[in-house]
Order: structure tokens, then sequence, then C-alpha cells
């Protein structure tokens, strides 16, 4: 009879480890982003984007494709530098902002391993000793339900098993905040539906999610805030509600009436 | 014409009844090429990921000396170690020559710029696949090094099967270094050489056979092995 009770408390210590984990953390928000430029052969792709995020709602990046909205991902991640700006998490450039900014990329890359290995793989690489790591491999499989396919070799996953996966392998290392570059485009309505019911129990854990899409009914879902990016120009920074009643500039109402924007 | 099938008859009943010199021929054959190989991965794969993923002075001038050992003829290769082995080189105080090592040396020298060269080519595609995903993950440079081997490690089989096959099937370079000493440093292909010559075509059939059905082997393993790769990682 007192099983049950055993068991729920398990559950919910389990549950609360991380946020303190997060407390102690170095925190890596506010980010502040200032007149950051991006250029490729003497094509400038991100114009003077300034805008600062915080803590405690989710940010969607919306645009057309093209508008710059990966790379200005993958510079918050440290993996390009700007060619000119300023970009700050809390004072830690991206690079030293790493261990607490975790990224699930356009297309994931998935090793060429197991399921369980590829979320192993991503504790090993920040340094949880091995003790820690098949617990948290166990936790991360449920969390993105798919426990009967830890053993399956992750690329002979289906789509959405793919993305489920590349989240568990970003969310295992409980980042204060997670980047993801449009996690649904390639996915059927119904993995759509999953991978959204994911997003949002990742941000009721109080992970800070930024989130880059170009479909507008996800970013109504899941957005607090838009930021909306076209032609590498950042156009407006506004909550969620405001952007689809009141859009400011007439590009964003352009997009949201479905006229395509180049 | 009935020369050549009694020569066939004796070549199958040496084979058939594991004839004692024609096993210590094949199993020296065998104990010298896989060792070279075995070396050579050794060598060759942490050369060809560190080539593959990093600039450092010299780089330019190990990957032509790799890309100079690959074209060059084995007896080349071969002569190139005698010159290193022989009593007035360089390392002629270690008396090698004429001995199963310095068969072992040419071999490696020949195996390994194969087995360089097809892991750079590897590492570098993957490299381009992982690079930013890695990076990403907070992979450090040597984790990520291992990563590419790794998850490169079905490609690499075959680049060292590859090398293998490259060495198991020369003459050239054992015959230089290793002179074909009858019970000391006579392998397969050597033997071949030696006894067609001299008209003993039985036992150059034999190990002929013996080679021809390594190759086969050697090529089917290492389909099947794209087959598996291809089927759970492609
Ligand atoms: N390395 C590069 N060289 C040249 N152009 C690039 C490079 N990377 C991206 N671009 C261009 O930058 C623009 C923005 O790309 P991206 O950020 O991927 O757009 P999206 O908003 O669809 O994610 C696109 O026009 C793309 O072609
Ligand atoms: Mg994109």
């Amino acid at each position: 009879m007192t099983q049950p009770t055993a068991t729920i408390i398990e559950l919910d210590s389990g549950k609360a480890a991380p946020e303190q984990e997060q407390t102690c953390k170095s925190p890596v928000l506010p980010l502040v982003i200032s007149e950051l430029c991006y250029e490729a052969n003497q094509q400038r792709l991100l114009k003077y984007v300034s805008c600062t995020l915080t803590a405690g709602n989710s940010t969607i990046i919306l645009g057309p494709n093209g508008a710059g909205k990966s790379l200005l991902l993958r510079i918050c991640q440290g993996l390009i530098a700007p060619a000119s700006g300023n970009i700050s998490w809390s004072g830690l450039n991206p690079v030293q902002a790493r261990p607490y900014v975790a990224m699930v990329f356009q297309k994931p890359v998935l090793l060429r391993r197991s399921t369980a290995a590829n979320i192993d793989y991503a504790l090993a690489a920040r340094g949880v000793p091995r003790k820690q790591r098949r617990e948290r491999v166990t936790e991360a499989l449920e969390l993105t339900n798919l426990n009967h396919l830890a053993r399956r070799s992750a690329r002979v996953l289906s789509g959405g098993e793919q993305q489920r996966l590349a989240i568990a392998r970003a969310w295992v290392t409980q980042p204060e905040v997670l980047l993801m570059d449009e996690p649904t485009s390639k996915l059927d309505p119904g993995a759509s539906y999953a991978v959204e019911q994911l997003i949002s129990a990742i941000r009721k854990q109080g992970t800070k999610v930024i989130m880059t899409t170009h479909d507008m009914g996800q970013a109504q879902r899941l957005g607090d805030e838009v930021l909306f990016l076209n032609r590498g120009r950042l156009l407006e920074q506004t909550p969620a509600k405001i952007f689809f009643e009141r859009p400011q500039s007439k590009q964003a109402a352009a997009f949201i009436s479905g006229e395509l924007l180049y | 014409m009935s020369d050549l099938s009694s020569a066939f008859g004796t070549a199958a009943s040496l084979i058939l009844h594991l004839d004692a010199d024609l096993l210590e021929i094949v199993l020296l054959s065998l104990q010298i090429s896989l060792l070279a190989t075995l070396f050579a991965a050794l060598i060759g794969m942490p050369l060809g990921a560190a080539l593959a993923l990093y600039r450092f002075p010299g780089r330019g001038f190990i990957v032509a000396m790799l890309n100079a050992f690959m074209g060059l003829p084995p007896v080349v290769v071969g002569l190139v170690v005698y010159l290193l082995l022989s009593r007035s080189g360089p390392l002629g105080p270690l008396g090698l020559l004429f001995t199963p090592t310095a068969m072992v040396i040419a071999q490696f020298m020949l195996a390994a710029p194969i087995i360089a060269a097809l892991t750079q080519q590897t590492v570098a595609d993957l490299n381009e696949e992982y690079d930013e995903q890695l990076r990403s993950l907070g992979a450090g440079p040597l984790r990520a090094m291992r990563t590419l081997l790794w998850d490169g490690r079905f490609s690499l089989l075959t680049a060292v099967l590859a090398g293998f096959g490259r060495v198991s099937a020369e003459v050239g370079a054992v015959l230089i270094v290793g002179g074909n000493i009858n019970h000391v440093t006579r392998v397969m292909t050597t033997t071949i050489a030696l006894e067609t010559s001299k008209g003993n075509l039985a036992l150059a059939l034999a190990l002929g056979l013996i080679l021809i059905g390594l190759s086969i082997t050697l090529t089917f393993t290492a389909q099947s092995i794209r087959d598996t790769a291809y089927r759970h990682y492609h």
C-alpha cells in the first residue's frame, strides 16, 4: 500500500533536481544582441540585428525562407562568427555560454549508433560521470517517448522519432536555454503535434525556448514573444498576441496575410 | 596439355593434403601481411584523421609523401627499404635485411599510405556533416576525432581491407628486402615467381589458387561490410 506513495515522492524529487541545478548554474540570460551583422560572399545576410531576450518566456523567430533565422541561431551557439556587432550571454560569449545553451539543428545530425548512445554522448561530452548518465538517459527517453527504441540505431528512425531524439539529446544536459531551428518543418501533422507537445512540456519546466519557424500557427501556439526577421533585418520584437493582431511593420502584415515576401 | 592438367592435379592434392611446405609459406605470408596491415592501421588511421581535421606545419609535405608512396610501384618501395636496411644504410646495424621483419616494414610502407589517404577522405567527408553538431554538443577536438573515427568505422574497415589487399598481392617489395630464402622469407607471391621460372607449376598453381581465394574473400567481405553499414547507418 505504501509502494505508490514512495514512487510519487521519487518522481517529484526527480523533477525538482533539474530546477535546483538551474539555480546554481551561471545564468546566461538575458541575451543581448546589438548591431549584429553577418556576411558571406560579400553579401550582408544579417543586418544590424539588435534585441534583448530575457528569461521566463519563449521567443519565436518568425520569417520567410532565407530570412537569416538559421544564421542567427548558429551565431548564438558560437558556430559561426558575426562580421560585426556584439552578442553577449549575460557577459559570456557564445562559446563560453555553450554549456548552458543547447541547440536542435534544422537538420539534426544523429550519430551512427543507437538512440540511447546518442543521448549518452551529449552527457559524456559535457563531462557527466558515467554513473549518473544511465539514469538521465532513461529520463530523456521517457520524456520524448522513445524508450521502446533505445537500442535501435538512430539513423533508421522515422523523421518524427529522429526529431524527438535530437530534442532529447539537447534537453538531457538540462540547458538553461534551448535553441531550436524549425523543429517541425519536415514532419507530418501527427509528428509535428507530438514535437509541439514536447516543446510545451520543456517550456513548462522553465527552460527558455528560442525557436525559429515559418509556421504562424505554431508561433501562436508556442510563442510568448515574436521576433520577425525578413531579408536579414529584424523588423519587430513584439508579444505574440499583439504581433498577430496588430503587426507593427507592413512586411509582417503581408507575411501574416500570406503574401510572399522576398 | 597433359603437363598442365597433371600440374593442376598435383596442385589440388597439395592443397587438399595441407602439404607442409605449402602451409608454411601460406602462414608466413598471412603473418607478415596481417602484421604489416595492423601497424599500418595503427599509424595510418590517426594520421589520416589528423590530416583531415588539422592544419599544422609539415602537413603539405606529409600529404605529398603519402600520394607519392601510393603511386609508386612496390619494387621501388622495396628498394627504398632495402637501402635503409642494407649494411651501409642508416638502419643497417639492426641487421634486419632478408628477415621477415624487413618484409613487414616494406609492406607497412605500402599499406600505411593507402589506409591514411582513405581515412583522410572518410574523416573529411564525415566532418563536413558532423562538425557543427559535435561542437554544439560540447565535444572538444580529441573527442570529435574519436567520434569521427568510430562513426566512420565501416568505411575505415574497408580501407584496412584495401591495405591488406595491396600488400598480400604484391611481390616486388618482399622479394627485394626478403630475398626469397627457403623456410625463412619465402611467401606466396615470391614462391609463385620462383617456382614458375623453375618450371615447377604445381606449387605455383596451388599458391595461385589460394591467392585467388583470398582475393575473392576480401572483396566479398568488403561488400558485405558496405551492405551492413548501409542498412543500419546510412
Ligand atoms: N555560407 C553561406 N554563403 C552564402 N550565403 C549563405 C550562406 N549561408 C546562408 N546563406 C544565405 O543566407 C540567407 C539566410 O539563410 P538562413 O539563415 O539559412 O535562412 P532561414 O531564415 O531560412 O533559416 C539565405 O539566403 C542563404 O542562401
Ligand atoms: Mg533555416
